[in-house]
């Protein structure tokens, strides 16, 4: 298991061995082909700065020569906002007293022909936490709904237990994302006072539970704002690490999910929390280039939280993925479109705009890259 | 002047250039490339592609005449996914060509030996005419050989990596004692490592990441086409041997001659 490993680490001498990287240490690892933990440290760290150009340059060739002139799109698809959890940054907390709706079948299907008609064949479901309403018997039918749909179905829900992994991947589960949020333990629990969630080792331990499953894909992230980014980005790094040598067959993505805005319904009414600016652009890019150079391999995908004018440049920077047109309450592109969202989209373009904006780069637009017959599912 | 023809199975084809399909800018592009390498097979992704729909984006830019399809199973883990996945390309394809593609490792994309035999042993059985990307083993490809695969697809370096033949010792054998044509696939980063592998002696090689990520992929595949046809001639012609030893002027063995 992680924590094995995770164990042996320490977030204050991870986070010295950063601040004090230096100038040599960066240039050491830029030079290298392949990079160690300590060469990523030295990537994210303040001492690269000077170097982010460097960085961008061998991030581009790198990608382009390990997943070509492509992106890939994908769109979620929210099927519920009920949460037994209270997270501090997130709309669909407990706490927060929105009303709450779970997708019925025939709303799972408009949903569905309303990404299908914007081209879509990657979908990704989401849910909160609600294991009562929103339990594995509802994903097992929300997955058989639409595999006969799309052409990769992913999700993003409660972490489950090994078995039922194993029974989601059978139906046609190909990916699933679970963020940590945050790899500082005191960071943790703060922003996770109540509910499954509050158990930072059950999460982390999720990932080890996927693999054993034998998961095809998992998207690893660190909600960037809860503590330090590069502390954070360091341990991701070192848990993509360690599950790539475990779980050799499984597929690794990447996400840096900057935290966004989002609407609380308090005493007087809809109010907007803001959690200020915990990372600058140029600082994003940073990571993504370090991401990138450590492992040449890994998926980086960016969501619709970032804005147009970043979205349309990083594109080129070692993006292989973009979700556009992402509505991120349930029933948000057909079924109710005005419910409260769980987080503020800062990119509203549609997919066929995004596409575009995808060709000038000079990239494909990829909507498919993989097909249901390329598993053994029982049927 | 014009090579030898190429036969694999009930084909003959003419140019010894195989392309891949992914990677490319856009699915125009990737038509103009292909037009300009000659080349007369192409792999395509079953995972890329909505396989019975003749409206696909990439399957509308695969229509001339010239061009076969070589649809591969890029993607699947096991000896029964690929033949599952073999069955169904069939069908949709409307061929019985396949290139067999099992690499569990999503990193590296390196094949599975064991998983690849079995595969092909039994898609053989089954009709398909089956052309099995594999590590650069000669034992493995005497061993497909003898389950009846229609040629070999050793690898050069690891896939999309351009590094060329780092295994060139290995095709060396592979390509001597092989009775079915030797393709060498992956890792073919310049049309000179495409020409070296021609002049080895190798039946085809197959590229693809090298053209499509190129910053003029239509010149690119030219270049390829060139370079093939050039080592090709080259092995026709017969090299010269070489050799690392010098002559000597006073030859050790003359007093044998006194």
């Amino acid at each position: 298991m992680f924590t094995d490993l995770l164990n042996q680490y320490d977030w204050a001498t991870v986070s010295r061995l950063i601040d004090t990287a230096t100038a040599t240490d960066v240039e050491r690892a830029l030079s290298r082909t392949a990079r160690t933990l300590t060469d990523f440290a030295a990537l994210i760290s303040p001492a690269a700065r000077p170097y982010l150009d460097v960085m961008a340059r061998q991030s581009q060739q790198l990608t382009q020569q390990r997943f070509g002139k492509t992106m890939q799109l994908y769109a979620p698809l929210y099927l519920s906002n009920e949460c037994q959890n209270i997270c501090t940054y997130c709309a669909f907390s407990l706490d927060n007293k929105i009303r709450r709706r779970t997708l019925a079948d025939d709303e799972i299907d408009r949903e569905a022909d309303a990404l299908k008609a914007m081209g879509y064949d990657h979908v990704l479901l989401v849910t909160g936490e609600a294991n009562q309403t929103v339990g594995v018997p509802y994903i097992k039918n929300a997955i058989r709904l639409l595999r006969d749909r799309f052409a990769h179905i992913s999700m993003e829900v409660q972490p489950l237990d090994q078995p039922a992994y194993a029974d989601l991947i059978a139906e046609g589960l190909h990916t699933v994302l679970v963020y940590q949020e945050t790899y500082n333990r005191d960071s943790y629990q703060l922003h996770h006072p109540k509910g499954k969630k509050a158990s930072y080792r059950y999460r982390i331990e999720t990932p080890d539970r996927l693999g054993q499953a034998g998961i095809y894909k998992i998207g690893l992230g660190a909600l960037l704002g809860l503590s330090d980014w590069r502390t954070d980005s360091f341990f991701t790094a070192l848990h993509l690490d360690y599950l790539e040598r475990t779980y050799w067959k499984t597929r690794y993505s990447l996400s840096f999910p900057r935290l966004r805005p989002i609407d609380v319904l308090g005493a007087s009414g809809v109010q907007s929390r803001d959690f200020g600016q915990c990372m600058t652009d140029r600082e994003l890019v940073q990571l993504i280039c370090a991401y990138r150079l450590f492992k040449p391999d890994v998926e980086l995908s960016l969501s619709t939280r970032e804005s147009p004018r970043f979205r349309d440049h990083v594109i080129r920077l070692g993006i292989t993925s973009l979700s556009a047109g992402s509505k991120t309450n349930p029933g948000g592109y057909v079924v109710e479109p005005q419910s409260l969202e769980q987080f503020e989209i800062s990119d509203e373009r549609t997919p066929a705009e995004i596409a575009a904006v995808i060709r000038r780069a000079g990239y494909e637009p990829v909507w498919k890259d993989w097909d249901p017959t390329l598993m053994t599912l029982c049927r | 002047m014009t090579t030898q023809s190429l036969r694999i199975a009930d084909r003959t084809f003419s140019s010894r250039l195989f392309t891949g399909t992914g990677k490319f800018s856009s699915t125009g592009q990737m038509e103009s490339a292909l037009l300009a390498s000659g080349s007369e097979l192409v792999t395509v992704a079953l995972k890329r592609i909505h396989a019975g729909d003749k409206a696909d984006d990439t399957l509308r830019h695969l229509t001339a005449p010239h061009m076969h399809l070589l649809p591969n199973t890029s993607g699947v883990r096991t000896a029964r996914e690929a033949v599952f996945a073999a069955q169904l390309a069939r069908e949709a394809l409307e061929t019985n060509w396949l290139k067999l593609e099992i690499h569990p490792d999503p990193r590296y994309l390196l094949p599975d030996p064991i998983e690849t035999l079995k595969a092909a042993d039994e898609l053989v059985r089954l009709g398909f005419v089956v052309l099995p990307y594999i590590h650069a083993d000669p034992v493995l490809c005497k061993r497909l050989e003898e389950v009846g695969v229609a040629a070999v697809m050793p690898l050069g370096s690891p896939i999309g990596s351009n590094k060329g033949l780092r295994t060139l010792d290995f095709l060396e054998i592979i390509i001597s004692q092989s009775q079915v044509p030797v393709v060498v696939d992956a890792g073919i980063g310049a049309p000179s490592h495409a020409a070296a592998a021609m002049e080895l002696g190798a039946d085809a090689v197959l590229v693809n990441t090298a053209i499509a990520v190129a910053d003029n992929p239509v010149q690119m595949a030219t270049a390829f086409k060139l370079a093939v046809e050039a080592g090709r001639l080259a092995y026709e012609a017969r090299l010269g041997s070489t050799s690392s030893v010098a002559v000597a002027s006073s030859p050790l063995t003359a007093f044998l001659d006194e």
